[in-house]
C-alpha cells in the first residue's frame, strides 16, 4: 500500500530546472532513501511535500488524497538546515512548535513530557537554546519532528551534529517509529546508514530520477558478476584453467590461503567457476561481490553524467 | 488556535519579556517627565544670589539712577578705585563685578562689565535693559523739550498701539472658528514624528527578527507547519502590538508621573510651575505676554484645540499609522529575508526608508504652506502619504485629496505586501546569494 505519492513533479525557479518529471512512490510503514548529489534538487522535492513550495506541475497524494494544507499535521520534517531560537527555554520552544503543527497545548504537553522523559532530558525544560551543546540540539529538534506523531517523517541528514552513541540512539529511535507504522522518507549522503535502514531508494541527479528500487534490487542491477575466492592451492593451475570468460582483477597470496577477484563475462554460470577452483584447490570461501550503496551511487550518476554530456 | 494568532502571541511574550523593551518604556516617560519638569522648575526658582556690582560712571549719566532692583545692588566708585578694583579683580571678595561705563556712552552705546567668574546671561541682560531705558528716557525727554509743544509727553504716549490678530476658520456652514497655526503646528509636527519613530523602530524590530529566524534557520522548521505568510503576518502584527502596549505605558507612567510630581510639590509652586510651562511654550510666539494675557492665550489655545477636528485626527493619526507600519514593515519584513547578514541589510534598507526620511524633511516644508504643491503631492504619494497627510489634516484637508491619499495607500498596501510576501518567502530559504534589486525582481516571478 503506497502512503505518498508524488506523480511527474516540475519544478523551475527562473530559466533553473530544480526538478524534471520526478515521480516517487513510497509504501506504508517503510523507510524510503532520497539520495543524490547535491544541488540535486532533493531539497526541492521535500519542500514540495512539506508544502512549503508547490509544484509548477505534478500531483503529490498521502494516505491515498490529493494533499491539502491541513495535511501538514501528519507530516514530521527534521530539515538539514535547521536551529532553535538561541534565547527561548527548551520546553516553551519545544511547545511553541509543537502548538504551531496543531497540537493543543494539553496534548502538546502530554506527549513532550513522554519524550523528554524518554531521552532523560527532563531537567533541560528551563534552559536556554544557547546554553546547550549542539548535540543535545539536534535532540530536542528531533523531538520537535516527532511530537505531534506524524504519519510521514521526513529526515533530511537526520545524523549531522550527533556523535556515534546519539546517532545510535536516533538511528534506533528510527527504526522504532516506522515499526509504529511511521512512513519516513530518508535523505542523506552517509551510504552505510542508507544500507542500514532503506527499504527502498530513488536517485535524483541533475534535477531528473533515474535510479529507483528496492535496496537490494538496485544492487543487484548493479552487479557486475565479480566473485571473490579464498581457497588453499596453486594460483598459476586455476589461471591455467579459467578460459576467456573470465577475468582475473586481482590475485593475493599469503602463507595459509590465497584469495582472487574474478570477474565472470555475462551469462556465465556461477558453478562453472566453482567446479574450475575445486578441481584443483580446496575452497575456504566463496562469494558474489555485491557493490556498495556507495558504488552503485558513484556509477549510476557518473554513468547518467556521462551519457548526457 | 490559529496559527497566526499562536505565531503572534510568541512574538509579542518574548518581546514584552526582554530586558531593553522593559527598561526603554520605563526610562522614555521619566525622561519626559524630566525634561517637561526640571527646566520648569529650574525656571521657577528666582536667582537668589545677592551681587554688589561696582559702577564707573565715566559718563556721569546715572548717578543715582542705577537702582536696587531683586537683588542686584550697584554701589558707584570713583576713577583710582575702579583702577586698583580693576588691578585686583579676582582678589576682591566685595564686588560681584565691575560696570564701565565710558564717557561717549550716549552716542557709542557700549559698556563694559568685568567679572572673575562667567556672569549670568539674564544679569547681563538687565543691566543692559537698565541703561539703554535710562539713555531713552533722557533723549526722550531732551527731544520733547526742544520740541516745545505742549503735551507732547503724553500725546506720545496715546500713540503706543498694539494689535492682536485672530485667525479665525471659517468652516463649510459658514460657522467661524478660532484656528491657531501654533496649535495646528504642534499638532501636525507631533503626529508626524511619532509615526515615523513608530515606524522606524518597529520596521527594523521586524527586520531583525526576521533576520535571526533566517540566521538560527529555524525558519525552514517553522513554514513546514504554516505558511510563511502566516509567519510573516503573525510576526508584524504581534509587533506592532509591542508598540501599542509600549505606548500605553508610556501614556499612563507620564500621566501618573506628572501627577505625582505635581502633588509633591507645593500648590503655588505647582502653578508657578505650570505657568513657567506655558510661558516657556509661549516663548515661541513673537513677543513675551504679561500674567493676564498668558492666561488668556491658555483659554484661547484650550479653545483652539477644542476647535481642532478631534475625531478626524484621530481616525486619520489610527489609519495612516497602520498603514504606515504595515507599508514599511512589510518592506522591511522582505529585506530581513532577503539578506544574509547585516552589512547587506543597511545597503537594502536604505532604499526603503528613504521615503520615510524624505517626510520628515518635506514636514518643514508642509507646516510654511499646508495647501501647496509640495504638501499636496507628498500627501497624495503612498510611501510619504501616512506622514505628510496626517501632518496637514490639522490645518484643514479637502475631503476628496484625503479620499484619494487614503484609497491610494490602501492599494499600494495591497501591492506592497504581495511583493513582500513574494520576497519574504523566497529570501527566508535562500542562503549564500548576494541579493540585488535584480535578484529581488526574478523572485517575483516565481511561483508558488
Amino acid at each position: 500500500m503506497e502512503y505518498f505519492v508524488a506523480n511527474n513533479i516540475h519544478k523551475e525557479y527562473g530559466p533553473t530546472k530544480a526538478l524534471d518529471d520526478v515521480s516517487i512512490s513510497v509504501s506504508e510503514g517503510s523507510i524510503f532513501g532520497l539520495l543524490g548529489p547535491n544541488g540535486a534538487g532533493k531539497t526541492t522535492l521535500i519542500r514540495i511535500i512539506n508544502q512549503i513550495t508547490a509544484p509548477d506541475r505534478g500531483e503529490v497524494f498521502l494516505g491515498g488524497h490529493r494533499m491539502k494544507a491541513s495535511d501538514v499535521s501528519k507530516i514530521g520534517y527534521l530539515p538539514e538546515e535547521r536551529g532553535l531560537y538561541k534565547k527561548m527555554k527548551i520546553g516553551e520552544q519545544a511547545l511553541y512548535l509543537a502548538q504551531l503543527k496543531g497540537l493543543s497545548r494539553r496534548d502538546a504537553l502530554r506527549s513532550l513530557k513522554y519524550w523528554f522523559e524518554k531521552f532523560d532530558i527532563v531537567s533541560w525544560w528551563d534552559k536556554k537554546v544557547e546554553e546547550l551543546s549542539k548535540g543535545m540540539q539536534q535532540k530536542v529538534q528531533f523531538i520537535a519532528t516527532v511530537v505531534h506523531n506524524p504519519s510521514l517523517l521526513i529526515f533530511d541528514e537526520p545524523f549531522s551534529g550527533f556523535d556515534p552513541i546519539n546517532a545510535n540512539l536516533i538511528k534506533h529511535e528510527i527504526l522504532e517509529l516506522k515499526q509504529k507504522g511511521a512512513t519516513i522518507i530518508f535523505s542523506t549522503h552517509n551510504m552505510g546508514t542508507v544500507e542500514d535502514l532503506c527499504d527502498h531508494i530513488a536517485l535524483i541527479n541533475k534535477s531528473r530520477k533515474i535510479l529507483d528500487g528496492l535496496v537490494y534490487d538496485v544492487k543487484e542491477q548493479y552487479k557486475s558478476n565479480i566473485f571473490e575466492i579464498s581457497y588453499r592451492g596453486d594460483f598459476q593451475k586455476i589461471q591455467a584453467m579459467l578460459d576467456s570468460s573470465f577475468v582475473i582483477l586481482e590475485h593475493k597470496e599469503n602463507s595459509r590461503e590465497n584469495t582472487i577477484r574474478v570477474q565472470q563475462s555475462q551469462g556465465g554460470e556461477n558453478n562453472e567457476l566453482l567446479r574450475i577452483v575445486t578441481a584443483t584447490s580446496e575452497i575456504v570461501s566463496f562469494r558474489e561481490v555485491i557493490p556498495s550503496m556507495n558504488d552503485v551511487f558513484i556509477k549510476a550518476v557518473e554513468m547518467y553524467n556521462g551519457s548526457n554530456k | 488556535m490559529n496559527k497566526t494568532l499562536i505565531i503572534l502571541k510568541r512574538e509579542y511574550l518574548t518581546r514584552v519579556a526582554k530586558k531593553s523593551f522593559i527598561v526603554t518604556t520605563l526610562i522614555v516617560p521619566i525622561l519626559m517627565v524630566g525634561l517637561m519638569v526640571v527646566p520648569a522648575w529650574l525656571a521657577s526658582r528666582d536667582d537668589k544670589q545677592e551681587r554688589t556690582i561696582a559702577v564707573y560712571d565715566e559718563s556721569t549719566l546715572f548717578m543715582g539712577q542705577l537702582e536696587q532692583e531683586g537683588y542686584t545692588k550697584y554701589h558707584f566708585v570713583d576713577q583710582g578705585t575702579y583702577g586698583s578694583l580693576r588691578e585686583n579683580l579676582t582678589a576682591n571678595n566685595e564686588f560681584y563685578a565691575l560696570l564701565y561705563i565710558p564717557a561717549n556712552i550716549y552716542t557709542n552705546s557700549q559698556a563694559q562689565l568685568s567679572s572673575p567668574k562667567q556672569v549670568p546671561l539674564e544679569l547681563a541682560e538687565e543691566i543692559e535693559r537698565k541703561l539703554s531705558q535710562i539713555i531713552e528716557s533722557d533723549k526722550r525727554q531732551k527731544v520733547i523739550a526742544s520740541a516745545g509743544v505742549p503735551d507732547l509727553e503724553s500725546q506720545l504716549e496715546g500713540t503706543r498701539t498694539k494689535v492682536s490678530v485672530n485667525t479665525v476658520k471659517v468652516t463649510e456652514t459658514g460657522e467661524e472658528r478660532k484656528s491657531s497655526s501654533m496649535v495646528a503646528f504642534i499638532t501636525s509636527y507631533a503626529m508626524g514624528f511619532i509615526i515615523y519613530f513608530f515606524v522606524f523602530m518597529y520596521g527594523s524590530m521586524v527586520m531583525r527578527s526576521v533576520m535571526e529566524e533566517k540566521k538560527n534557520r529555524i525558519v525552514e522548521v517553522i513554514i513546514s507547519s504554516v505558511k510563511p505568510f502566516q509567519l510573516m503576518a503573525g510576526k508584524i502584527l504581534g509587533t506592532a502590538l509591542v508598540g501599542l502596549t509600549q505606548v500605553a505605558i508610556w501614556i499612563i507612567l507620564i500621566v501618573v508621573g506628572l501627577t505625582i510630581t505635581q502633588s509633591m510639590l507645593s500648590p503655588e509652586s505647582a502653578q508657578e510651575m505650570g505657568k513657567n510651562i506655558m510661558d516657556s511654550q509661549a516663548q515661541m510666539g513673537p513677543m513675551q505676554p504679561d500674567m493676564s494675557e498668558a492666561q488668556n492665550q491658555i483659554a484661547e489655545v484650550i479653545e483652539m484645540i477644542g476647535n481642532l477636528n478631534i475625531p478626524l485626527i484621530i481616525f486619520g493619526f489610527i489609519f495612516y499609522f497602520l498603514g504606515g507600519y504595515l507599508l514599511y514593515s512589510s518592506l522591511m519584513g522582505a529585506v530581513g529575508a532577503a539578506v544574509d547578514n547585516d552589512e547587506d541589510s543597511q545597503q537594502l534598507v536604505l532604499p526603503v526608508t528613504f521615503p520615510l526620511i524624505l517626510s520628515i524633511i518635506l514636514l518643514f516644508s508642509i507646516s510654511r504652506n499646508p495647501e501647496g504643491s509640495v504638501a499636496f503631492w507628498a500627501s497624495i504619494i503612498p510611501f510619504t502619504s501616512p506622514i505628510c497627510m496626517l501632518a496637514r489634516i490639522p490645518y484643514g484637508v479637502p475631503a476628496w485629496e484625503l479620499l484619494l491619499s487614503m484609497s491610494l495607500l490602501v492599494i499600494t498596501l495591497i501591492g506592497v505586501i504581495w511583493v513582500a510576501a513574494k520576497i519574504y518567502r523566497t529570501g527566508i530559504l535562500m542562503y549564500g546569494k548576494k541579493v540585488n534589486l535584480k535578484e529581488l525582481y526574478k523572485w517575483l516571478t516565481y511561483k508558488g
